[in-house]
């Protein structure tokens, strides 16, 4: 089950998408993510969500693989619609005991699902055509002319690179945990709520010892490397802006106007 | 109790990039009381072909049958099978999660539903078997305690079940000779004292040779050698080309033969090396 969990999995690619830089993808993640909260009506959503689409068929990662990345959050998506429909005023469509169902209810929802799905999908697109690496570099150029107000670049971004690292490190770890304590005839499927949490101990415990054990073994091989902070450290891969960022800059303003104009369409 | 294994296969990531063959037609056949090894170099689907042993995995085609029993049947109990085949991971320290060593022992029979006095007898034969002192060590943490020890209550953990076959995946990574020493001998003691089955995973070819009555070589996810260990390691060849060594004394007696006239030697363990050279300085005589 954990390993559904699309956002932060990169799916290797070539296409034109895979080779922005990662500071125009996340700049271009963050303006997608606003826009979402400027649009007003259905035509908005449709124009955003061709773009959208527009863009994934460029990236040529398979749709399975964004969908997926829906999945775990189905049953927030599932809440955020039934919530919406049921607190609603307006016409009556249907109504049984305390809940009531409206038309602008339906519509209110439906509204929230979209945004709630081309958020999601919108985000899992940064993740799946940027390398990880490439990613924490890209954001800390971002970040660097805020270093100058005390915002410590240089350790975030290392601290993302090191938890984006370790994901798969401990998913594994998990893995092997699970099935060393099934092998001890552990039974992590059956009973009600509380015995399933207490069988959590057994995988959790060694689990926090290792991730302890993982990180003092870091620490000390980045200490014997002579790690010592971001100060006056080279990088092996600069990264530049190409004219595909600029290409990518325009149509991502493009594509602002035609936002900001559809709150006016209807 | 006997393991068999009919054309088993395994695929990793079906459908996906990282889509691995990782077990490919696999058969055999595992007796009473046997011991035997299994090596290969990594990713050649050893530690797979051990989760199936114990229904850990399901292949995507095949069958194991454990003591005739076709485990990999929907209506199988995967406990029960679970606690007739006790399977130790490769540093299997790391799973260890109770307070006292006498708890972590008691967690795989408890899940089982012994209890009382049962379940005390249980774990102190447990942690006897492995070569612990129950008194001294009963209370500790087992945190506390060093490498070899806490792998050793680990194990004690899978024994503690009371499994008829025991599989074992490179039991001494990472110890120190000593430590590594006492886990081998802990292995044979299990085998011969308690008649328990044991499947020996190692990257150890010297431990391989000295252990087991049969060795099994795998690479890329299917079986290529099946014999009595002295047929497997002298055909070195091979085995180089699989990235895998000789046990190290036949080795040596290799070099020794070639540079001193008149001696032969093919022993696989270091006491049958010492056994070859006695009798050669007494033919010099």
């Amino acid at each position: 089950m954990i390993r559904d969990i699309t956002l932060g999995q990169y799916f290797p690619g070539k296409s034109p998408i895979h080779r922005l830089d990662a500071r125009t993808k996340i700049i271009g993640t963050f303006l997608f993510i606003a826009e979402m909260f400027v649009v007003n009506n259905f035509w908005g959503f449709l124009i955003a969500g061709t773009a959208l689409f527009t863009v994934i068929g460029i990236s040529r990662v398979p749709l399975k693989f964004i969908f997926r990345g829906l999945t775990p959050v189905f049953l927030i998506i599932a809440f955020t619609f039934v919530i919406n429909m049921l607190m609603f005023d307006g016409r009556v469509l249907w109504h049984w005991w305390i809940f009531t169902i409206t038309y602008e209810g339906l519509i209110r929802a439906a509204f929230m699902v979209i945004r709630l799905v081309l958020l999601i999908i919108g985000s899992s697109i940064l993740t799946l055509c940027t390398k990880p690496i490439a990613l924490t570099d890209g954001l800390e150029k971002l970040l660097r002319p805020f270093s100058k107000i005390g915002v410590p670049s240089h350790e975030i971004a290392l601290m993302m690179t090191i938890a984006l690292r370790f994901i798969p490190t401990l998913m594994d770890e998990t893995d092997k945990i699970i099935k060393a304590q099934q092998a001890r005839g552990a039974d992590f499927e059956s009973g009600n709520i509380f015995r399933r949490a207490k069988s959590l101990i057994p995988i959790l415990v060694p689990l926090f010892i290792s991730s302890f054990r993982i990180a003092q073994e870091l620490a000390l091989a980045m200490e014997a490397r002579c790690y010592h902070g971001g100060e006056g450290r080279t990088r092996m891969n600069e990264i530049h802006f190409n004219k595909e960022d600029i290409v990518a800059a325009v149509l991502m303003t493009i594509f602002l106007g035609i936002i900001i104009g559809s709150r006016f369409i209807a | 109790m006997s393991i068999e294994i009919k054309n088993l296969k395994y695929v990793y990531n079906p459908g996906l990039p990282g889509e691995t063959v990782a077990l490919d037609d696999v058969s055999l056949t595992i007796s009473e009381g046997e011991m035997v090894g299994i090596i290969g170099h990594t990713g050649s689907g050893k530690s797979t072909l051990l989760q199936h042993m114990n229904g850990l995995l399901k292949p995507d085609s095949g069958h194991v049958f454990v003591d005739g029993e076709c485990i990999t049947d929907d209506k199988t109990d995967l406990v029960d099978i679970r606690r007739r085949v006790g399977l130790v991971f490769q540093y299997p320290e790391y799973q260890l999660f109770e307070e006292t060593v006498v708890d972590d022992v008691a967690f795989g029979p408890k899940n089982l539903g012994i209890e009382g006095e049962e379940l005390k007898k249980t774990v102190r034969e447990a942690i006897e078997i492995v070569g612990l002192d129950y008194e001294e060590i009963k209370d500790s943490s087992p945190f506390e305690l060093s490498g070899g020890m806490k792998r050793r209550v680990a194990i004690a953990g899978v024994i503690a079940m009371r499994p008829s076959v025991l599989i074992l995946d490179e039991p001494t990574a990472g110890l120190d000779p000593t430590a590594h020493r006492d886990i081998l001998s802990m292995i044979r003691r299990i085998n011969e004292e308690k008649e328990i089955t044991i499947i020996l995973v190692s990257h150890n070819m010297g431990d391989i040779a000295k252990m087991c009555d049969r060795v099994i070589v795998m690479e890329n996810g299917k079986i290529v050698l099946e014999g009595r260990p002295r047929e497997i390691f002298t055909q070195d060849a091979l085995l180089e080309s699989m990235g895998l060594d000789v046990p190290p004394a036949l080795d040596i007696m290799r070099k020794i033969s070639k540079s001193i006239d008149g001696f032969t030697s093919s022993a696989l363990t270091l006491d049958e090396a010492a056994e070859d050279i006695k009798e050669f300085m007494k033919r010099k005589k």
